[in-house]
Order: structure tokens, then C-alpha cells, then sequence
């Protein structure tokens, strides 16, 4: 069975708008009418999702986020193109959907369940586990209108993911009550996605679509923008919400393989940056707890009032694992000259665990790269870290630890 | 059609646990619950009966019963409460869901399947007890009553047909429902339901003829009232306007089905 497990092709939606409801009735008859306007909130949209594979999708509001999950549910109908799905949908977006306050929790439980599809029969073997699941007590067979508003999120996530779907739709900024239980969602989505399930997250951050999809897709204006590995395309997304003014993004295919992001409006750039040991010769290889310095040579093009450096070291992975900027150190330097070099030198202790690292910089006039951004580099440079001379350990951070063991 | 039967299957639990809801939360928390399903249509036709009583009485020949009229009334009673329940309901079936139909997939078909439904349990429970009121005024059922649930499927069956094209038309054009409330109020008084057709100068009784609800409501009566089959025309021509209706709805609904999501 090579069937895709979800298979987005070509899709497109417009909102019409008729001259005249009539219009549009005559239209149902075959009648050929003419629209007055029409607004494309989604075109050309084509991916597929193979079984088990998890994908992010990112954009900012109004990208087309919504609408693309709404047709994937078919909530709403696609004016061109088609999607195929080939097996159970659910969706934790809206939860809480026909539950009736005059009903039991019980009582909503079997509704809110018919209205996915599923019988009584089916039901009635997952009762007890979705009464579990909710852990409200008592509560469960009282009316709903008694309910607080995370008991009834409790008993409607229960039972929206009572059975293993084939694709699970979540929306990451999704509020299921106190930080518990919101915990133990969150595991159950993990669970379901160990045992096969595919995942469609709708997300903003960054680390949850990294540690969470083997693919991200980029909605931009209600185009597909980019599709591909969850750290390259959180980067051009990155780029995408700085300020766009006068402002080019660049995406070109780095030494190390991946992707590269440089965006900004160029008015100050990066020109060289370096890592460099004790004996300050240039490294790209350096053991754990090893003093090192980074330095960053930054040309400025134009006249610049205000000049903040900002730098991130990132995992294989693209979390960050350390950042920070001369607006938090107050260094900000003021009106810069077109012309001018500044050499900015660093020094740290390299305390990060074993593995590859790249480091992103941002140069920008306050602590974020959404207000001035003048250049944003990503991969500005990568380096390893290896432990040539420390006990063994795991993890990214290098905490050497004092350890007693006394027998008593 | 093949896929709309199916999908209708599917989702049965759903539609009957509606329809239960649906009967179960009008009522919820008042002392009388499902009594006032019932008590609202009596209450109506005790009203009726106290004021008109006089007046028509005299007017229906050929019953021995001095409570003759009150069972005139609630036979028609019966045919037009199911009809104007459908209607208003399905009017603004679509709109009231407005917000579920946007969050959830589901087979749309089920929401005036439930409709249709909860009205139907709603005019059993009315016929059943004006069946207890007639055993105690001293009028048994007779045989003709065998003819009801016949009469009430076409009752049903053209109430939908009518209801779903309007409740379609409304989700674009909502002056749909404002104008339906106005119409519906005058097709009533435009149906012998309180008042006989005998009362009706000559000329004017023609124009009932094309309402399409007055052969309905003659046919309950004749059924409860007066013990006789319906006439068979009236009841050939309510059947196929019931399927055309049904049908021209089922056509309007899977072509606007797309577009509803996108105006609620």
C-alpha cells in the first residue's frame, strides 16, 4: 500500500461573493454567473503525509493555517483541488463542541463521541478508561453546567482522543487545563504518536515543532512556501516575521548541508566570524569546559542610530541552547557610521555536552529581530564539541558535579 | 443518494441520542418536563374551544357529540402543529448550528433528520393523548384512524420538503425566516383549523383549495372526526408534492453544502 496517508493536491480556497444571493441560487441550477469578487485565502497547496510522519505547520496569522486544517477535516470544501484521506481524522482544536449543559458528562461523553462517528457499542468499551482519563470524580455524572471550564476540557479531550486516530490534529498552543493535566495530554499525544499516529501540529514555537514533526510546512499568504526539515523551514519562518521593510530574504544551501537563512534589510551585516581556542588560534573542533572566544567582525552600511549584536548557539536540532544580546549586556552602541567595523570579541567557557552546534546571529537596534532587523544570519558558523578529557556524561550542558556518597 | 443513506447509518447513534437530547433539554429542570409537550398544543385548543365553541358548534351537522367541535379542533391541531414545527425548525436548522457545522465533519444530513424526529415523538405524544381525551368525551377511535400514520408521514415528509428548501435559502438570504414566521401565521388562518370551510362564502372557499395544508388538515379530520377514509385525490397530490419538495430539497442542499460553511 504506497497510498499516502493524507495526499494534498493543488488546493485551493476562495470565498465568493455574488452580485446577488439569486445569483448564486441560479448558479446551483447550472446557470453560469459571474462573481463580484473572489478571495483566495489558500492556493496551490500540495504535500502528502506518509503513515506515522509528523508535520508542523507554521505561518502567522491569516497565513492560512485554519482553512488548510478545515479542509483537511472537511469541515469546510475546497474550490479547487482535492484532498485524500485514508483513514480516522481527530481533531483537539475545538473541544468541547456540542456538549450540552443540560447533560451528564456521561451523557455528553456518548453524544460528543456519536457526532465523531462512533456507535454506542464502541463506546460503551472506552467509557470507563475516558472516565479515568478525565479524572473529575464525581463530577462525571453530574450535568455539565456544574462544570468548571477544565473539567468540561478534561472530559472533551478525553473523549476526542478515546480511540487512536490514524492522523491526530493539535493545536500546540492548545489550553487543556492546569499544568497536570495539560502534562498528561501532551503524553498521550506522544503515546499515540509512538504507536503510528501522524501528527498535524499547528504551532508557533519553535521547540515544539522540532522536538515534535519530521517535517514542517511554511504558509505564507495562503501559499505554501516551504516544505521540508522542521529546523530549515523555523528559520525562514524566523525571517519571515522580522520586519519586512526593504528587507531580502536569502536561503541558500550551507557547507554542512543544510539550509542557510540570512534575511535584513543589509543596512549592517556580519563579515567575519570566528571561534578561536586559548592560544587564539581558529577552532572548529573544541573539548567540553574549554575556554573559547567568538569573535565577530560587523560592518555597518549606513548610518546606523542604534546597533545591537545578538548571538544564539543552536543544537542539531536548532534549539537554542544559549543566547544573548548587547541590549542585555548594555552595550548597545549608538549611532554607528556607514563604514564602521566593530569587532566584537566573546569569551566563554564551552560547557555544552558532545554534538554539532551552529551558531545564528542577529543584528538588530533593540532585543528583538522583529522591529529592526538588520541582518539575521543563521549557520553563521558550526562547530563541534567533543569530550576529550571529562568523565563521561549526557545532555547539551557540561555541570560538573561535586558528588558524596556516604554509607550509613 | 446511495452515499447519503449510508452516511445516515453510520451516524444513527448520533441522530437518536440527538433526538433525545433534544426532547430531554427543552424540558430540563422544569417541574412538568415532557408533560408541557402536550400541554401547550391542549391548552391552545382549550382556549379555542372556550371562545369559539358557540359560534362553530352548530356549524358541524351530522355529529352527535356536543363535544364535536373540540375534536374537530384537535384533529387539526395535530396535523398542523407537526407541519409548523418542521417548518420553523428546519427554517433555521442550519444557522442555529451555524457554529457546530463550522468545528466539526459530520454528515450535515443528520440535522433535519433530527428534526424531523423529535417533532415526530412530539406529535405522537400529542395524538396519544388526544386519543385519551376523545375515549373520555365518548368518542372511541374507529377504524379510519388506521389511516394516520400514513397521513403523518405526508405530513412530515412535505413539512421537511418545505422547511429544508427554505432553511437552505435562508443560510444566504436570512429575511428567509423573518418572512416565513409572517406567512406561516397567515397560512394557518388560511387552513380550517378553528373555523369549518363551510363558513366560507362560496367564492372565496376556492381559494383554499390551493392550500396545500387544508386537504391535510381535512383528512385528519375526516379520519378523527367523522370516522371516514380521506379523500384519496387530496392525499395522491399532498404525496408527490411531499416527494418533488423532498427531492428539489435533497438537489439544493448537496449543491449549497460546499458554499454554507463559508457564509455562517
Amino acid at each position: 500500500m504506497n497510498e499516502p496517508l493524507l495526499a494534498v493536491r493543488e488546493l485551493g480556497k476562495a470565498f465568493r461573493e455574488y452580485r446577488s444571493e439569486w445569483q448564486r441560487f441560479a448558479g446551483w441550477f447550472g446557470f453560469k454567473v459571474s462573481t463580484k469578487s473572489e478571495s483566495w485565502v489558500l492556493r496551490d497547496i500540495s504535500f502528502s503525509v506518509a503513515n506515522g510522519e509528523s508535520i508542523g505547520i507554521v505561518g502567522q496569522n491569516g497565513a492560512g493555517k485554519s482553512t488548510l486544517l478545515k479542509l483537511i477535516t472537511g469541515t469546510l470544501k475546497g474550490t479547487t483541488g482535492r484532498v485524500t484521506v485514508n483513514g480516522r481524522i481527530a481533531a483537539i482544536l475545538e473541544l468541547g463542541m456540542g456538549f450540552s449543559p443540560d447533560l451528564s458528562g456521561r451523557e455528553n461523553v456518548y453524544h460528543s463521541a456519536g457526532l465523531m462517528g462512533f456507535s454506542r457499542q464502541a463506546i460503551d468499551e472506552v467509557i470507563d478508561d475516558i472516565e479515568a482519563f478525565a479524572e473529575i470524580a464525581g463530577y462525571f455524572d453530574e450535568p455539565a453546567r456544574m462544570y468548571s471550564t477544565g473539567m468540561q476540557m478534561r472530559v472533551a479531550f478525553s473523549v476526542a482522543t478515546a480511540f487512536r486516530p490514524e492522523i491526530l490534529i493539535v493545536d500546540e498552543a492548545l489550553s487543556v487545563g492546569d499544568a497536570y493535566f495539560q502534562h498528561k495530554c501532551f503524553k498521550r499525544i506522544r503515546e499515540f504518536r509512538e504507536q503510528g499516529t501522524s501528527l498535524l501540529i499547528v504551532s508557533h514555537d519553535a521547540g515544539a515543532v522540532q522536538s515534535l514533526c519530521d517535517r514542517a510546512i511554511l504558509l505564507d499568504s495562503g501559499r505554501l512556501l516551504k516544505d521540508g526539515d522542521p529546523a530549515a523551514v523555523m528559520d525562514l519562518y524566523n525571517a519571515l516575521i522580522a520586519d519586512r521593510e526593504n528587507s531580502s530574504i536569502q536561503v541558500a544551501d550551507h557547507v554542512s548541508g543544510r539550509e542557510q537563512t540570512v534575511s535584513g534589510t543589509g543596512e549592517a551585516s556580519v563579515e567575519e566570524i570566528a571561534l578561536y581556542n586559548a592560544m587564539g588560534e581558529p577552532v572548529e573542533f573544541v573539548d567540553v569546559g574549554q575556554p573559547v572566544t567568538l569573535r565577530i567582525r560587523v560592518v555597518a552600511r549606513n548610518d546606523i542610530p542604534r546597533l545591537v549584536l545578538g548571538y544564539m548557539i543552536r543544537d542539531r536540532l536548532g534549539q537554542p541552547v544559549f543566547g544573548t544580546n548587547t541590549h542585555h549586556t548594555k552595550q548597545v552602541l549608538e549611532n554607528v557610521a556607514a563604514g564602521t567595523k566593530v569587532d566584537y570579541r566573546i569569551d566563554f567557557p564551552m560547557n555544552f555536552g558532545q554534538g554539532d552546534y551552529s551558531i545564528s546571529t542577529a543584528l538588530v537596534s533593540t532585543d528583538t529581530h522583529l522591529v529592526n532587523n538588520y541582518e539575521w544570519r543563521d549557520l553563521a558558523l558550526v562547530f563541534k564539541v567533543a569530550n576529550m578529557s571529562r568523565m563521561e556524561f549526557v545532555g547539551t550542558a557540561w555541570v560538573p558535579p561535586t558528588i558524596e556518597a556516604s554509607r550509613s | 443518494m446511495k452515499e447519503i443513506l449510508a452516511a445516515i447509518w453510520s451516524y444513527r447513534h448520533f441522530i437518536v441520542s440527538s433526538i433525545r437530547n433534544d426532547l430531554r433539554s427543552r424540558f430540563a429542570r422544569s417541574k412538568l418536563g415532557a408533560l408541557w409537550m402536550v400541554l401547550q398544543p391542549l391548552a391552545q385548543v382549550a382556549i379555542y374551544a372556550l371562545v369559539l365553541s358557540r359560534i362553530m358548534a352548530a356549524k358541524l351537522p351530522g355529529i352527535d357529540n356536543r363535544y364535536a367541535y373540540v375534536i374537530y379542533l384537535m384533529a387539526g391541531m395535530i396535523a398542523w402543529s407537526l407541519f409548523a414545527e418542521v417548518v420553523t425548525r428546519s427554517l433555521t436548522v442550519f444557522v442555529d448550528s451555524g457554529n457546530l457545522m463550522k468545528k466539526m465533519a459530520f454528515p450535515r444530513v443528520c440535522l433535519p433528520i433530527v428534526i424531523g424526529g423529535s417533532s415526530l415523538v412530539n406529535n405522537l405524544l400529542l395524538l396519544a393523548t388526544s386519543i385519551g381525551v376523545f375515549l373520555l368525551i365518548g368518542h372511541p377511535p374507529t377504524m379510519a384512524m388506521l389511516w394516520l400514520p400514513l397521513l403523518i408521514g405526508i405530513n412530515l415528509a412535505f413539512g421537511l420538503g418545505l422547511g429544508l428548501i427554505l432553511g437552505v435559502l435562508n443560510v444566504f438570504v436570512r429575511d428567509v425566516a423573518q418572512v416565513m414566521t409572517v406567512v406561516l401565521q397567515l397560512l394557518f388562518w388560511l387552513t380550517p383549523v378553528v373555523y369549518m370551510p363551510t363558513i366560507i362564502p362560496e367564492r372565496l372557499r376556492a381559494i383554499l383549495e390551493f392550500n396545500p395544508m387544508m386537504h391535510m388538515v381535512v383528512a385528519f379530520q375526516s379520519v378523527m372526526l367523522y370516522g371516514r377514509a380521506p379523500g384519496l385525490n387530496g392525499m395522491i397530490v399532498m404525496a408527490l408534492a411531499s416527494a418533488v419538495l423532498l427531492l428539489l430539497a435533497l438537489f439544493l442542499f448537496r449543491r449549497a453544502a460546499p458554499e454554507m460553511v463559508d457564509v455562517l
